[in-house]
């Protein structure tokens, strides 16, 4: 029936998508055309969030751009389709010119941000929560805004407090009825997140009616006016109350549309042409607005399309999602509340987990809130609508299930709804050894990523406890650091480029070309050769690039103890340069801004201090508190062990950044708890935390042991770096290296003496070879044009030079 | 109409490096790669990150900034939808010249 126009998607969401791929697993010649209104390729709508926490769009990708050029799926973004004639077979686009002909087309267009008619919601400062473009508005105005209210406590409303909460914007939620999330959370668990909110410090008022958005002196939003009279200052109003199906392209060309667009059990509308999927959907009564039922209806309306023989009748979705609410997990499927309900409460911990039956004890819903133990195996009986004699026991057993005793059947990942059949089918036939491999092959995990506990255990399952195929340093060439440390033993190889031609790593995409540098520099000290090439700009100039293509100058400042000197240096150059800023830095350290690449030699011999490393894989600082030398309540010389320890280390690169502290007593003023070494000074003796981090992730360090005196605490810290430096994975920071191998694992041999010593014998040989002060290159640089483009002056104080301007063909 | 423009000795780009160039008022990037010599534009089409501090590999650079990746051939970004303008590039007696594609030479003719 088909001729060459083939099919048609409307709408590049999460639904559009879908039908895409279903379509294509089966029948991969079909012309497909999909038309993205938004100027995005398909992203993940549902962690939206996530571009007001930095990150972008191309990170929420539903898939790279390059599948829809190996599955012959024309894109088109940033157009609308204007008006549709199914009976002609023709859509037209926003331009009015272009049309394009199909003999199916399908509706993905999703909905709207529903936004309830307040008065002033249409003035400035009032956004909705729903694309990348309300995003960014939300982003620009939290920056400057003294308070936030989210209009709306449902899923959407707490996902954009809990966004602008952790972006530090003061925030309110306000919510209509007594309990957030109403439609998923009875009123218990809805209590449970309290703790979380409050940790937050998101401000929760329940039942208050917004009836008006108050406009300040400057036109903007500065408030919000209730129906019980109160009022509630804010400069950022976010309106996130729910969704509107989009349906006016299908009212506009007759189609049946009440809530959504009608479809049958085979997902066509009232004209035979079209077809449609998703939130703008409605069937049975029913529209649904998350994932997991839209891609059970892209699967049926992709048999519809290609596959009408083995068409069979789509009986409805049972709403199911895995999702984080305020930082919490939160299991939900079916209903949330029913006749008989069984509830496992654990107020203290903060976890809830209920089972919602028939009298006769068919499953009907699950809500599972901080304990998320057991969610496949529940929403797979919520889903099949098992009967269980004993719901108690069902919670208790899911609690304890592993991923083994899964059917086939159960869905893993929501998202991209795949069961675990399909995922232990892939592992098998496909020889999968690594999750990343499993989640690329399947996409299960490839979405929320909530899922890929389930997807490793299922792999641990297949491979019989065997260990998952190593992460690879070079994933091109899939050599992991053991194959290339071999390799670099075997061979005596002293540079990258020996080992490139050796083993094609580092060749294709260039990315593990530091790795590789570091891990040859690491295990040949005394004989390694650097080359540039192999190393990212910041090592080949010794400087931090900037977003602007300046760089950064750090001079080494041991123990963050500078002198009048040094300072009056620092304020000299600031002026010579004209340099824009002057910065204090986390570590300790004045950094200096804005600093050209040419400029850098002259920087660093007017600053005569040498490197602080702060551009690379290598230890950064030591900082320090006073200690004993000043403090009252010292109990060790932090600033003298702080300046020692860091002449001890430095100069030393490492697998990832090392930061380290040394503090004067518990009270940790200079924050060792969570560096990656760290010295903290007690009643007689000194403990060695490793392992802590305050940056992306935070986590306070392992306690690795107490000793006595400051030389046996500085020692074991070098004993630790070294043992870090030879088992860390290129870019493990020791956080991750800790939980990795396990603190009794690193115990037994960092407090081993005898391995102790060995580590000690490479450390003092890695330290002698290592660069104490790289800067020095200003002087001898390692190439003529190490600091300089083709045309910069030489003496790299002017930038307007240009190329010389020959005209003359070569040939 | 695009001319060729000397831009500098051969030996001022190290192996598998980059550096940038002014052509007539448009900065390019000129890598040495194992099989030759590329040059393109010098800015990033996402932040505007300078390729030519990027690693390069036998047939791509990867951009400082955020490591967007692009074939030095064709121009086209690995895994992304963008694209950056290629040149035409070759060293005669150790001096490295310079076309720009045609797209710029209106550029040429205005500076």
């Amino acid at each position: 029936m088909f001729s060459t126009h083939g099919i048609l998607v409307v709408g590049g969401g999460i639904a559009g998508q879908a039908v895409c791929e279903a379509v294509r697993a089966r029948d991969p010649h079909v012309p497909l055309t999909l038309v993205c209104g938004e100027d995005h390729l398909p992203y993940d709508r549902v962690r939206l969030g996530a571009l007001l926490d930095g990150g972008s769009v191309e990170d929420l990708r539903l898939r790279p751009s390059d599948w829809y050029e190996d599955q012959r799926v024309m894109v088109l973004t940033g157009q609308r389709v204007r008006a549709l004639d199914p009976d002609a077979g023709t859509a037209t686009l926003d331009d009015g010119a272009t049309v394009l002909h199909y003999d199916r087309v399908v509706l993905c267009t999703g909905s709207d941000a529903l936004v309830p008619p307040l008065e002033g919601s249409a003035l400035p400062g009032v956004e909705v929560f729903r694309d990348p473009a309300d995003c960014a508005a939300i982003l620009g105005a939290a920056r400057s805004a003294g308070h936030a209210a989210v209009i709306g406590g449902g899923l959407l409303g707490l996902e954009a407090a809990y966004a602008l909460a952790k972006l530090g914007t003061p925030t309110s939620v306000i919510h209509l009825v007594d309990r957030l999330m109403e439609r998923q959370l009875d009123a218990p668990a809805a209590a449970l997140l309290a703790p979380a909110i409050a940790g937050l410090g998101v401000d929760v008022r329940l039942q208050h009616a917004t009836t008006t958005v108050l406009a300040g002196p400057d036109g903007r939003a500065a408030g919000l006016q209730f129906a019980d009279g109160s009022r509630l200052a804010c400069d950022l109003v976010v309106v996130a109350v729910g969704i509107r199906p989009h349906v006016g392209l299908a009212r506009d060309c007759g189609l049946t549309v009440e809530r959504g667009v009608v479809v049958d059990d085979h997902l066509v509308t009232s004209h035979p042409r079209v077809l449609a999927v998703g939130e703008c959907a409605q069937h049975r009564g029913v529209v649904h607005g998350i994932v997991a039922p839209i891609q059970d209806q892209a699967r049926v309306a992709a048999d519809t399309l290609v596959a009408p023989d083995r068409a069979v009748a789509y009986p409805g979705s049972i709403p199911t999602a895995k999702l984080k609410v305020m930082g919490v997990d939160l299991v939900t499927a079916g209903a949330a509340e029913g006749e008989r309900e069984v509830v496992v409460a654990d107020a203290a911990a903060g976890t809830y987990r209920k089972l919602v039956t028939a009298p006769d004890g068919t499953v009907l819903g699950a809500v599972l809130l901080g304990d998320a133990r057991g969610a496949e195996l529940l929403m797979d009986a919520v889903r099949t609508g098992r009967v269980s004699e004993d719901p108690l026991g069902l919670l208790a057993e899911a609690s304890q299930a592993t991923a083994a005793e899964l059917p086939d059947a159960a869905q893993v990942c929501n998202c991209n709804g795949v069961c675990k059949g399909e995922i232990v089918a892939a592992i098998r036939e496909r020889g999968l050894g690594s999750t990343q491999e499993v989640v690329n092959v399947t996409r299960a995990g490839a979405g929320c990523g909530s899922c890929k506990p389930v997807v490793t255990e299922l792999l641990q399952i297949e491979r019989a406890g065997a260990a998952e195929e190593p992460a690879y340093l070079c994933p091109c060439r899939k050599q992991t650091r053991e194959d290339i440390a071999a390799l670099v033993r075997e061979k005596g190889i002293t540079r990258v480029s020996e080992l490139s031609e050796a083993c094609g790593a580092g060749r294709d995409c260039g990315a593990c070309k530091p790795g590789l540098s570091y891990l040859i520099e690491e295990r040949q000290a005394a004989t390694f050769r650097q080359e540039r090439h192999a190393k990212f700009i910041n090592d080949r100039v010794h400087a931090n690039i900037q977003h602007d293509g300046t760089f950064s100058v750090v001079p080494r400042i041991r123990g963050g103890v500078v002198t009048s000197d040094e300072l009056r240096r620092f304020a000299d150059v600031a002026d010579k340069y004209e340099l824009p800023m002057i910065k204090i830095t986390g570590g300790q350290r004045i950094d200096l801004l804005g600093v050209r690449k040419e400029q850098l030699p002259a920087v660093w011999e007017d600053l005569g201090m040498p490197s602080g490393y702060a551009y690379a894989k290598a230890v950064r600082t030591v900082k320090t508190c006073v200690g004993t030398q000043f403090c009252r309540f010292g109990l060790g010389d932090a600033i003298t062990v702080g300046i020692d320890l860091e002449s001890a280390m430095e100069g030393l690169h490492t697998p990832h950044k090392v930061k380290a502290a040394v503090t004067g007593c518990p009270r940790n003023c200079a924050e060792a708890y969570v560096k990656d070494i760290g010295l903290v000074a007690i009643e007689n003796g000194w403990e060695i935390y490793v392992g802590g981090a305050a940056g992306a992730s935070v986590r306070k360090g392992d306690l690795l042991a107490t000793v006595e005196t400051a030389e046996e605490a500085q020692r074991l810290a070098l004993v630790y770096l070294q043992y870090y430096r030879e088992h860390g994975e290129h870019l493990e920071r020791t956080y991750g290296f800790q939980e990795r191998l396990g603190l009794e694992a690193i115990q037994a041999v960092v407090l081993d003496p005898e391995q102790q010593a060995a580590l000690l014998e490479r450390f003092a040989i890695a330290k002698a070879a290592c660069d104490p002060d790289p800067w020095r290159e200003r002087r001898e640089p390692v190439h003529p044009k190490q600091f300089a483009e083709l045309d910069s002056d030489p003496e790299g104080l002017d930038l307007v030079a240009m190329a010389a301007a020959g005209v003359e063909a070569p040939r | 109409m695009s001319v060729w423009t000397r831009i500098a000795c051969a030996e001022d780009v190290p192996m598998l490096e980059g550096r940038s160039v002014h052509v007539a008022g448009h900065q390019i990037a000129v890598f040495r790669l194992p099989g030759g010599w590329a040059a393109t534009d010098a800015r990033c089409p996402h932040k505007g990150g300078p390729l030519q501090d990027g690693i390069v590999a036998d047939s791509c650079v990867t951009c400082p900034l955020h490591q967007r990746r692009f074939d030095l051939r064709s121009g086209a970004q690995i895994g992304g939808p963008d694209t950056i303008e290629v040149h035409e590039i070759e060293e005669r007696d150790g001096a490295l010249w310079v076309r720009l594609a045609e797209g710029r030479a209106d550029l040429e003719d205005a500076a």
